[in-house]
């Protein structure tokens, strides 16, 4: 195999790590800002973070590892897309901070006050970085304003487009959707009965987000020419709305865990929707598609490409059996009595 | 200030305050898994009580290392793009390579034993928390391995206007960062032997469990003793290694101004750049940087002066730094020493558990400064020898932006300090449920 079969395979994994970092901490920020609106008693609020406590953590680092691979594999890429997208990166690190913490500070005092600060740090820290992962991945799809050299034109404003908007408010949705799922899945009784009515309600709201923003990207971004000149690769799309009829039919039924794995499958089609159109794009430029940073002119070295893959191959495997260990470990709900935060 | 300036400081304020916290974590590991396995090994409750009280603690302490982390990654990227692009071949695979062989084991595990109680035989759970242990020390290597990299770059070739790996093995076994990895980790678990021997003692002072702290104590004493003689001695093999890599941060952390054999070393020294020399200068014992830097005393040991000015890292900074960081160490061995002598009659000794109480915030001290003096020391070079920090950051990052996100920082480290540190001194101070 030769230098750009590998950057090839690259750009394809650093595709799956978003895809399943977004399937993953996807409920849980779900979780975090549904936390203010389903959980009406302090026993309610409890019961949600609890469902997620034990995973939170392990979900968030899919986010490291995809960072650390655009770092690795894609230099340039990393480079130029957190440097021009730097006030939206900071937003969802401080997100990702207040909101980490939250889990851990918030059971260690009784005071009104002490957990209403750290369920606002859990809500803020859970939306903003789902809009502004939504918003940022909308602008990569439709080109950012970089010249040849990788300096970005543009402010924050340039990027809140009203497609960008959308991709944001979609992200929202999306894993709204997937965290109610999660909380079907790991609550009982009242709370459980709430928390399907309100998936049953972002079901067809979070469909059509996604129609509007698959239309709206006809017009704003390139993705679809891929799928034009290969149309078998619009079976991984189809595969996504399947996905989402069997979440609804799962969800109907009250076969909560697989609703819960459906929405995931529907996250991670979705994410190679916008995957598969961008390559070999990682970063267009709209200024000129010659300033794209792309799989060809942004990836290290070959060997740095082939010892990575060894290291992937041998390590991600592990790393997806002792985490689904984890997710059956905790796949039922916990004695009230129940030791953690 | 210019984006560089503001970018510098925002990595200091990051990187400085993310190393509050993972010490007391490798530390704090290690004695919870003794502890948790003399429980499952004897069926004695008190360790379980110790286990489930230092495990409180380490988890507010955890959960606050995990998340400044996380922003010290995307920093390469936002502030320091024009050194991303130039190592990232080599300086982003350790870094990627840390988040899957090492992080998610250690992440997704806290999870698990932090919930896991009652869903894990006590086997398990104990090994659980080994496992933690371990993978937070890989992950160290890792960090501490890329670190390496930027002081002592190896196995790599210019090409295509970056470095680029050449020699994967020669990067990860480099003898620097072995070096700096027995130092960093063993002076975390003398820092986590500190952290429960100064709270053990508050409570021993106050005759609060006696049992239950006497125990504590004795298990960080003897991590902290055992540690504390071995990062001296390490302390040496590292400074002829670092004479060797880094010859102007040996001679700034001695303020050794001309190249000379049997260079000295002086009890006491203030050095003066301006002038490029030491204002002050008080007991030399010669032949002692020789000594150290290169193990014979004859020795020819380079000076500042033959490193030219614009080359030259902030010497009065770096020496001041490594020198308080040595005097508290030597200290950390007196104070274990004297420890291991009086451990079976610690009540008997209130002079000493206060003392132990108020160094608390010693090692913490001593593990800033070695960072101070390790980076300030590599300066102007953010890749020692190759390239400059000051053509290392982000150049299209508007300085205004760097400005808003350093308040940030500031303003968020600042309450999650005090909201983590807070929440530690109430529960160490609680002491542990009632048996």
């Amino acid at each position: 195999m030769d230098h750009s079969t590998y950057a090839a395979i690259w750009f394809f994994l650093w595709g799956l790590l978003w895809a399943v970092y977004f399937a993953t901490d996807g409920f849980d920020l779900g979780v975090g800002m549904m936390l203010p609106f389903l959980g009406e008693t302090e026993e309610d609020k409890r019961a949600m973070l609890k469902s997620v406590g034990p995973l939170w953590d392990g979900n968030e680092v899919w986010l490291i590892a995809a960072g650390g691979v655009t770092f690795a594999a894609f230099p340039r890429v990393y480079a130029v897309m957190f440097s021009s997208l730097y006030l939206p990166l900071m937003l969802i690190l401080f997100g990702l901070i207040i909101r980490g913490v939250s889990f851990e500070f918030r059971e260690k005092l009784d005071g009104a006050g002490w957990k209403k600060l750290w369920d606002a740090c859990q809500f803020t820290g859970s939306l903003l970085p789902a809009l502004l992962l939504g918003v940022a991945f909308a602008n990569i799809f439709a080109g950012v304003p970089i010249d040849g050299d990788g300096a970005f034109h543009g402010t924050i404003l340039t990027l809140l487009t009203p497609y960008g908007l959308l991709g944001g408010i979609f992200f929202i949705l999306m894993f709204l959707l997937h965290g109610s799922l999660w909380l079907c899945a790991h609550t009982e009784g009242e709370l459980l009965a709430r928390s399907a009515r309100t998936a049953t309600i972002l079901w067809p709201v979070t469909v059509l987000a996604f129609a509007a923003f698959a239309a709206l990207s006809f017009f704003a971004t390139n993705l679809f020419a891929n799928f034009l000149a290969h149309p078998l690769l619009l079976a991984v799309p189809a595969l996504g709305a399947a996905a989402a009829v069997s979440a609804m039919f799962c969800l109907k039924k009250e076969f909560y865990w697989r609703a819960w794995f459906s929405s995931g499958l529907f996250i991670i089609c979705v994410t190679f929707f916008g995957i598969i159109g961008l390559f070999p794009d990682l970063f267009p430029s709209n200024m000129s598609p010659e300033f794209s940073i792309s799989t060809a002119n942004g990836s290290s070295s070959l060997l740095t490409l082939k010892i990575m893959l060894g290291v992937a191959l041998f390590f991600v495997p592990i790393v997806i059996l002792y985490q689904a260990w984890a997710y059956r470990l905790f796949s039922k709900p916990g004695p009230s009595g129940e030791e953690g935060y | 200030m210019d984006t560089l300036l503001l970018s510098r400081l925002q990595f200091a304020v990051a990187t400085l305050f993310h190393f509050l916290f993972v010490p007391l974590t490798l530390g704090l590991s290690v004695l919870v898994a003794t502890m948790e396995t003399r429980y499952v090994r004897t069926g004695n409750p008190v360790y379980l009580r110790m286990t489930k009280f230092w495990g409180k603690i380490f988890l507010i302490n955890f959960v606050v290392g995990i998340v400044t982390g996380i922003s010290l990654e995307f920093q390469f990227g936002t502030n320091w793009s024009r050194y991303s692009i130039f190592v990232g071949d080599i300086f982003g695979s350790l870094l990627a390579i840390e988040a899957t062989a090492a992080f998610f084991l250690e992440s997704t595990l806290i999870g698990v034993w932090a919930f896991g109680w009652n869903r894990l035989s006590k086997k398990a759970h104990a090994a659980v928390i080994w496992l933690i242990a371990i993978a937070s020390t890989v992950s160290a290597y890792w960090i501490l391995a890329a670190n390496s990299w930027m002081q002592h770059p190896v196995g790599y070739e210019i090409r295509n206007g970056r470095a680029e790996l050449t020699d994967f093995f020669a990067v990860v076994t480099s003898k620097f960062a072995v070096l700096q990895f027995l130092h960093t980790v063993p002076a975390a678990y003398i820092l986590g032997g500190f952290f429960v021997m100064g709270i053990s003692a508050w409570h021993l002072l106050r005759k609060n469990e006696t049992d239950f702290f006497t125990r504590s104590f004795r298990t960080g004493l003897a991590l902290s003793l055992v540690m504390s003689l071995f990062v001296f001695a390490e302390g040496h093999m590292q400074g002829a290694d670092l004479a060797e890599a880094q010859p102007a941060k040996v001679a700034a952390m001695e303020g050794h101004w001309e190249t000379s054999e049997r260079a000295p070393i002086y009890l006491f020294s203030w050095p003066d750049q301006e002038n490029q020399k030491n204002a002050i200068e008080i007991l030399p014992v010669p032949g002692l940087l020789s000594l150290l830097a290169h193990h014979d005393m004859n020795a020819s040991v380079t000076g500042l002066k033959d490193i030219p000015r614009d080359e030259q890292p902030p010497v009065l900074t770096v020496s001041l730094s490594f020198k308080l960081m040595v005097c508290l160490g030597i200290l950390f061995i007196l104070q274990t020493l004297y420890g291991f002598f009086v451990r079976n009659r610690l009540a008997e000794n209130p002079r000493f558990l206060k003392m132990m109480v108020w160094s608390i915030p010693l090692p913490y001290i001593a593990c800033s400064l070695g960072w101070i003096m390790t980076e300030m020391g590599r300066q102007p070079w953010i890749v020692y020898g190759m390239m400059k920090t000051s053509d290392a950051h982000s150049a299209t990052v508007a300085a205004s932006s760097v400005g808003i996100t350093l308040v940030g920082f500031i303003l968020v480290y600042s309450i999650l300090g005090a909201a983590g540190f807070g929440l530690m001194a109430k529960t160490a101070r609680k002491g542990p449920e009632p048996s």
